[in-house]
């Protein structure tokens, strides 16, 4: 039994028990690091991308954001994005399923491969694909033969990204439905429903807030993927340049407020992610369960 | 004649009454197969395929034993920084109430956000010599943007977010009630600090390590613009393998990433046995 | 030790968690701190140990002002509810602790830290199990660690916060006796809190009762049990029951009937009147008592509980009644209280 006369500490522990904060001038070092250390490591790289985007003016910058190939970087990373992320969506989902409803041999090894690609360098992520598909590839001969280009075009591109966002949303709901247990499925079943209807009038719901959180972070690291992306598209421009692969070249050829130009719509999609994020977490915390970042 | 008992013996799965296990397992592990699976056993086949004396030569070829001392050593060197910082930044979001903390933390997970490109490009603009932060270091005789310095910044940027999520949950849960006896015992603030709080924030703080030094190994996008990328001073693994690639140079690109793969693998195992012994004692 | 505790009073953002507590506590007595949640007793328990700095008032250690001292310097051994043991440290190492983290010539050397660990876990019936973490203990067990561990730094007071609070009923009991014998064995001077009146006044020597942050009476179990001395007390001690009633002329009376009680010293007017259930006289003939219709009867073991109702009013008092009494619903019951108290009327 606790008494509750003991939770009513909590709040004000923070003026006073002595046992339990440092000295005031501990705190003040203290905040001050870190405030200097996120100052410098992660606001001014986002204030510098701003600042040199608009550093010719407004104009320049419309300017630079109407070229037909930054448009077609714009298309292709949409486009990938939007067959890459619902791809990974049903994934998550039946893994999450399969993981968390069901007790069975091997399931903490195939949770373990689920999170493999966090751990693959990107550009080894987009080197298997170059293995698999490339000229001197397994499959080259064969693909070649058959007329079907995968490396340097789009499936290319949409494969390295599907592997480098491959466990977001499987990461975010396996733990999220263990928690969530299987009485609400049985009580729907008990009731008449069968498995389709149990999952889209009980779970999905239950786990909506969670899913969500899932695809916008899954959605962040698909548009925003360089090296796996680098290593099979081929850089052809116009054709299969995403948007961060296409800052790199502005960026490379000494066009420096293009690039950033270019970027500060990827640094304005990162702060939209990190506002919904922290949104989401605010309202739906229990609903979203402890996990977060990644 | 007796009914033979449910056997008690092996099973695949428990019985249930949800439906969808078939579908849903097999979907998921014929996607995981045809994603993952086979595209990194390919990479282990060829470079098995390389046999032991070429696969060596190529390892122990100068370039690629600099270019991976590089890694390893830059990422080493990140993850110690954020551990410190990380550490710092943690507690003070966790412990301190002040205006703003809900925005600063927000802000760690900016790394996780913003494409690795656009954070190259953003540090090399802060920390090339004529930048905001490089012209004050350039007279104090810093150089920071195309050295292995800068790897080290793009690192530390790229990892914060690990050390301090990883750290963070473990720090909101520690008891007020340990410091406070802790203190009835005698033990100064200091004392209680580095005896009773760090020792059970250890595992935590070792798995952010793992994790932040995991990522920045394999780290591309963010360190080839302040790099400089000049061959055995501050040319790193995963570039190496790129412009093996571009000289068709397969059997070395392949050589090197199986190196990369393993000892991240490695640390993989490394994190899960951190994680397995603390949860065996501590509970 | 003696403990003084002198107009102490502790607000938690303008909201007075103690009002002008004081209270004196001798050397080597045990003391249980009782009442509702809310009372304020953690507050006071926190207030001695040094976990709380007081909003005005004082607390002494014996001739010393403790209020001057921070936690580290005060002595204390504080045992909360949870343990809150060190998880990472074995159990040895948990009670050595104190010990260890003592600076210069007072901190024993490692070997006498060990010594002394197992001497006490040898007090608390756990030797053996040093090389333990808390982890791998049993609730019990983790009580009897985190006790070793406050005792272990001679502690000038021992204060335990609802040191049974967490446990299951059955090692409730047994720790109970325990703590007992191990007061009686070292004599520190100990304070617990508890909301369970049976604990305090099973185990304590003078048992506090507080309520809404006062204290409302300090006694050994038998005065606190036997001459309550407010309504409050009389309600939260045991089982009671009231009854509104006047008094004029030094005699007690329910509406316009004298009941046989008489109050020559106590107030003219509006009254309470308080009796224990099972500290009545049942009457046959009613001229001077109290007499009701039964309105519910139930068994309770080896006695029956009636609740009467009582005059026009209707007012509800339960009694307590032999098992064989042949009251059933809407027998008229007549009976006089054999101890009573009035307190005037709120």
């Amino acid at each position: 039994m606790a008494d509750p006369e003991i939770k009513s500490y909590a709040p004000h522990h923070e003026s006073q028990s002595p046992a339990v904060t440092e000295s005031r001038t501990a705190r003040t070092v203290l905040m001050i690091v870190t405030f200097a250390f996120l100052g410098i490591f992660l606001l001014l790289p986002l204030i510098i991308v701003f600042k040199e985007a608009f550093a010719k003016g407004i104009e320049a910058y419309t300017q630079a954001l109407s070229e037909p190939d930054t448009r077609s970087a714009i298309r292709l990373t949409l486009l990938v994005a939007a067959i890459s992320v619902p791809l990974n969506v049903t994934f998550g989902i039946s893994a999450a399923w399969a993981i968390a409803k069901f007790e069975f041999k091997g399931k903490a090894f195939l949770t373990t491969l689920i999170d493999l690609p966090f751990s693959v360098s990107p550009v080894i992520s987009g080197l298997v694909y170059v293995l698999l598909f490339g000229a001197q590839g397994l499959l080259g001969a064969w693909l070649k033969a058959h007329g079907i280009v995968i490396l340097f075009a789009v499936p290319g591109i949409v494969l390295a990204t599907v592997f480098v966002t491959f466990p977001f949303v499987a990461r975010e709901l396996i733990p999220l439905m263990q928690e969530q247990g299987n009485g609400d499925e049985e009580a729907a079943l008990s009731l008449g429903a069968n498995g389709w209807q149990a999952f889209w009038y009980v779970t999905l719901p239950n786990v909506k807030w969670g899913l969500l959180y899932g695809v916008l972070l899954c959605n962040a690291r698909a548009m925003g993927e360089f090296g796996a992306v680098s290593v099979v598209s081929g850089h052809i421009r116009g054709l299969t340049n995403t948007m961060p692969l296409h800052v790199e070249i502005l960026y490379n050829e000494y066009n420096a407020a293009a690039a950033f130009a270019v970027a500060s719509l990827l640094a304005g999609l990162a702060l939209v992610t990190l506002v919904l994020k922290t949104l989401l977490e605010m309202r739906y915390g229990a609903e979203i369960a402890a996990t977060r970042g990644h | 004649m007796t009914t033979a008992p449910a056997k008690a013996g092996w099973r695949f799965r428990q019985p249930s009454v949800i439906p969808g296990f078939g579908l849903t397992l097999g979907f998921s592990l014929a996607y995981l197969t045809l994603i993952i699976l086979i595209p990194l056993s390919g990479l282990i086949w060829r470079s098995a395929a390389l046999g032991w004396t070429d696969f060596w030569a190529i390892v122990t070829d100068r370039r690629t034993i600099n270019a991976l001392e590089i890694s390893f050593g830059t990422a080493f060197i990140a993850a110690a920084v954020n551990v410190v910082f990380g550490t710092i930044v943690a507690w003070v979001l966790v412990r301190y109430s002040f205006p703003g903390r809900r925005i600063a933390d927000a802000m760690v997970d900016l790394p996780f956000a913003l494409p690795t490109a656009v954070a190259g490009i953003a540090l090399t603009t802060l920390y090339a010599p004529n930048g905001w932060i490089g012209s004050l270091l350039t007279p104090l005789g810093i150089k920071v943007a195309y050295t292995p310095l800068g790897i080290v910044i793009a690192l530390v940027f790229i990892g914060l977010p690990f050390v301090v999520r990883t750290v963070q949950p473990i720090m909101e849960e520690i008891d007020k009630e340990v410091e406070e006896v802790a203190a009835t015992l005698g033990a100064n603030r200091f004392q209680i600090i580095s005896r009773v709080l760090l020792p059970g924030l250890a595992p935590a703080i070792v798995t952010g390590f793992a994790l932040a030094f995991a990522r920045g190994v394999g780290e591309y996008g963010s360190v080839i613009f302040i790099a400089g990328n000049l061959p055995f001073k501050s040319e790193i693994a995963p570039l190496l393998i790129v412009i093996r690639l571009e000289e068709y140079n397969y059997a070395a690109a392949t050589a090197i990433a199986a190196i990369m793969l393993a000892l991240s693998f490695v640390m993989l195992l490394v994190i899960n046995l951190v994680q397995t012994w603390s949860r065996k004692r501590y509970g | 030790m003696e403990v003084r505790v002198a107009n102490v009073r502790k607000e938690f953002e303008r909201f007075p968690a103690l009002r002008d507590v004081s209270l004196d506590i001798k050397s080597g007595e045990l003391i249980a701190l009782l009442g509702p949640s809310g009372s304020g007793k953690t507050t006071l328990l926190r207030l001695i140990a040094g976990l709380e700095r007081p909003t005005r008032g004082k607390i002494f250690f014996g001739e010393e002002d403790a209020s001057q001292k921070s936690i580290q310097e005060r002595n204390v051994g504080f045992v909360f509810q949870h343990y809150a043991l060190f998880r990472h440290m074995t159990v040895a190492d948990n009670i050595g602790f104190g010990l260890k983290v003592r600076h210069g010539p007072s901190r024993p050397s490692a070997k006498e830290i060990r010594r002394r660990a197992s001497e006490l876990l040898n007090l608390v019936q756990l030797s053996g199990l040093e090389k333990r973490y808390p982890a791998q203990l049993s609730g019990g067990q983790r009580q009897r660690v985190a006790l070793a561990r406050a005792m272990a730094i001679e502690p000038a007071v021992l204060l335990l916060d609802e040191p049974f609070g967490a446990l299951d009923a059955q090692v409730r009991r047994e720790l109970r006796r325990w703590l007992r014998d191990i007061h009686d064995a070292t004599g520190h001077t100990t304070v617990f809190v508890t909301h369970d009146q049976e604990e305090a006044l099973e185990l304590a020597d003078r048992v506090v009762v507080m309520s809404q942050g006062r204290i409302e009476q300090v006694g050994t179990a038998d005065e606190i049990y036997d001459t309550p001395n407010s309504p409050f007390v009389y309600g939260f001690i045991g089982e009671s029951s009231s009854l509104p009633v006047k008094v004029e002329d030094g005699q007690v009376w329910i509406a316009d009937r004298p009941i046989g009680l008489s109050a020559p010293h106590a107030p003219q007017g509006e009254a309470t009147l308080f009796f224990r259930p099972h500290d009545v006289d049942l009457v046959e003939e009613c001229n001077g008592c109290i007499a009701g219709t039964v309105a519910a009867s139930r068994r309770v073991a080896g006695t029956r509980r009636v609740e009467l109702e009582i005059g026009g009013e209707r007012q509800r008092v339960e009694i307590e009644l032999p098992v064989d009494h042949p009251a059933a619903q809407k027998t008229r019951v007549a009976f006089r209280p054999r101890r009573w108290k009035l307190f005037p009327a709120a």
